[in-house]
């Protein structure tokens, strides 16, 4: 008797947010960074009720001390409780963060499915321009550009967001290039739909887990990079609290307190490492390819 | 050879070519008077007038392209706004410093980055791997400037094994002495990043075909790993390690002005605070100069590792 064996049809793999929601199944990595993540922004919105003081209140009697029960970090040189500073200065790191990012992803994003969809001159001098960008050291263009167009927030957000536009443009082109010759776009093209329709509609959705995990990375990049303007003093003018800003202060009086400079410096260093962990993570569930190999 | 070579070279003029001028675009279309930034707000009409008439901002904006070109690749940079000096000139006297840095540093991340990316791709999925994976994250994760602030605090203010100003003078000891941290800072980030990229192509090589059959035919473990599977996977590793020269470059700012080490770092923030305004564009130049030969640089090494490159 002929046994019939029923072999289950190959699965496809999972496109879209589904990839999204089984990576973080398949990673603990990812779990660990995104509850770190989350426990940060947290913070950051809710540092007027966690703040044990006012982040810019000065007390010249109590400089410099180092941690107590009343000042858990301690105070910098003008009193200010550190710990508040450090929850406050969360804020502006993930605004400038989040906002550089976001522009950065939409800008790079746009330019790298145009570039894969015409082709041709467009493809090459548009690619030409981000392969310029990408060369150049991206601290080096940040710092220029602050220092030029004056260290207000939505400076730094657009020298940070230009940095990162050519990352978004390659990782976008790739795919919308392979994905131009697919029966579904052939499809949607013989019936007549626009370029925008097809680009947003059908080509957008597919490659945006990939865009994703790449805007987790270079939040990271890009909290990062505004603590390093901040530390050579392009950050948000004092008494404003940033992290490199901290950082910046806290150097200045290393030989007597270093917690000053360390205390912020872990920070960044906690969160960046959650989201390249959360970032790591998603990329290794979305690509199987990639899986344990990077 | 000599075709690869000539490619290669030609290539290299255009992508300086391209970047110069961006660098002309960035500054040009950047809102600001550059007069009224280098003079401050409080500068007569007069004066900024004439200040533009220095800089040749009165010119046309193609003139003015055509003799930035000119005098950036002459090596007529200009005078420094705040000392008087060529901006070249200025800009040679620290750059070996800088270069120095960047080079050990780079050193030290292959020497750490190699052997440890080659031992977790052996060991994948093992205890070894998943620590090496967590230590590089972690690695990448450091602001440059945060493990160099927490390596002087220990080992320079704490310890004093080493000095707190990394400014070397004279005898092979002193350099040592004062490379050390700095060359640590910068390398712990470029181990990081080199032994992700060595281990994800370990990987990929060891499943290659060739590397089976030398298994099979006997050839020991260590000579598969290192001799067959290594050198294969080194293209993309001098790939990576060619563009985070660049990167490396661009960090060595923070780590200067942490250790208050001379070079191009501690010079371009002075250059801001002062608002030299020719010499930031000549130090724009000198990093474009930079990137384009580190990447014609690692162009050629491409065609020293691997025979078919040429032929490409």
């Amino acid at each position: 008797m002929t046994e019939i064996v029923l072999t289950p049809a190959p699965s496809r793999p999972p496109t879209g947010l589904s990839a999204l929601l089984r990576a973080f199944n398949a990673n603990k990595a990812s779990w660990i960074g995104l509850v770190i993540v989350i426990l940060v922004v947290l913070a950051a919105i809710f540092a007027p009720l966690l703040a044990p003081h006012d982040p810019l209140e000065q007390d010249i009697l109590d400089r410099l001390k180092p941690p107590t029960t009343d000042h858990l970090l301690g105070t910098d040189y003008f009193g200010r409780d550190t710990l508040s500073r450090l929850l406050y200065g969360a804020r502006v790191s993930l605004i400038i963060g989040v906002g550089a990012t976001l522009i950065a992803m939409a800008l790079g994003t746009a330019i790298g499915m145009l570039a894969g969809w015409r082709g041709g001159r467009f493809d090459a001098v548009a690619m030409q321009a981000m392969d310029m960008l990408l060369a150049f050291p991206s601290l080096i263009l940040g710092l220029i550009i602050v220092a030029m167009l004056g260290p207000s927030m939505p400076n730094i957000i657009a020298a940070i967001a230009l940095t990162s536009i050519p990352t978004f443009a390659r990782i976008a082109r790739a795919p919308t290039i392979a994905m131009k010759g697919r029966d579904f776009i052939e499809a949607g093209r013989a019936l007549g739909f626009s370029d925008t329709r097809i680009l947003t509609r059908h080509i957008l959705p597919n490659i945006f887990p990939e865009i994703l995990v790449m805007a987790t990375l270079w939040l990271a990049n890009a909290i990062r990079t505004e603590a390093s303007l901040a530390f050579i003093g392009l950050g948000l003018k004092p008494p404003t609290p940033t992290w490199g800003g901290m950082i910046r202060e806290g150097f200045e009086n290393i030989l007597d307190s270093a917690w000053l400079a360390i205390a912020p410096g872990v920070a960044i260093l906690i969160v960046v490492f959650a989201l390249n962990l959360l970032g790591d993570g998603l990329r290794d569930a979305i690509d199987p390819k990639l899986r344990n190999e990077t | 050879m000599t075709a690869f070579l000539i490619r290669r070279i030609a290539f290299a003029f255009v992508t300086l070519f391209s970047v110069l001028t961006l660098v002309f675009v960035i500054v040009r279309i950047l809102p600001g008077d550059p007069a009224q930034l280098i003079l401050g707000d409080q500068a007569s009409r007069e004066a900024i007038e004439a200040m533009h008439v220095r800089l040749g901002l009165d010119q046309p904006i193609l003139l003015q392209y055509a003799s930035f070109l000119g005098n950036a690749l002459r090596g007529d940079w200009g005078v420094s706004m705040m000392t008087g000096q060529p901006v070249l000139a200025e800009v040679l006297n620290v750059l070996p410093w800088t270069i120095e840095l960047t080079l050990v540093s780079l050193a030290l991340g292959i020497a750490i980055g190699v052997p440890l990316g080659v031992w977790a791709a052996v060991r994948r999925n093992r205890l070894a791997d998943y620590i090496v994976r967590i230590a590089s994250l972690a690695g990448l994760s450091f602001p440059a400037f945060v493990s160099a602030i927490i390596l002087l605090f220990l080992f320079a203010i704490e310890l004093r094994w080493f000095p707190v100003i990394s400014a070397h003078k004279g005898s092979l000891q002193a350099w040592t002495q004062s490379i050390t941290l700095p060359a640590i800072s910068l390398g712990l980030n470029s181990a990081a990043y080199i032994t992700r990229v060595t281990r994800s192509a370990m990987l990929e090589v060891l499943s290659e075909d060739y590397v089976r059959t030398a298994r099979a035919k006997g050839v020991p473990q260590r000579i598969v790993v290192w001799r067959h599977a290594l050198r294969n996977a080194l293209i993309p590793i001098i790939t990576v390690a060619g563009l985070y020269l660049s990167t490396l470059i661009g960090n060595s700012v923070l780590t200067e002005i942490v250790f208050s080490r001379p070079g191009l770092g501690k010079l371009i923030v002075g250059a801001l605070n002062q608002r030299d305004y020719t010499m930031l564009e000549g130090m724009m130049v000198i990093y474009t100069l930079a990137v384009v030969v580190v990447n014609l640089l690692s162009d050629l090494a491409y065609g020293l590792v691997d025979p078919r490159v040429k032929l490409a």
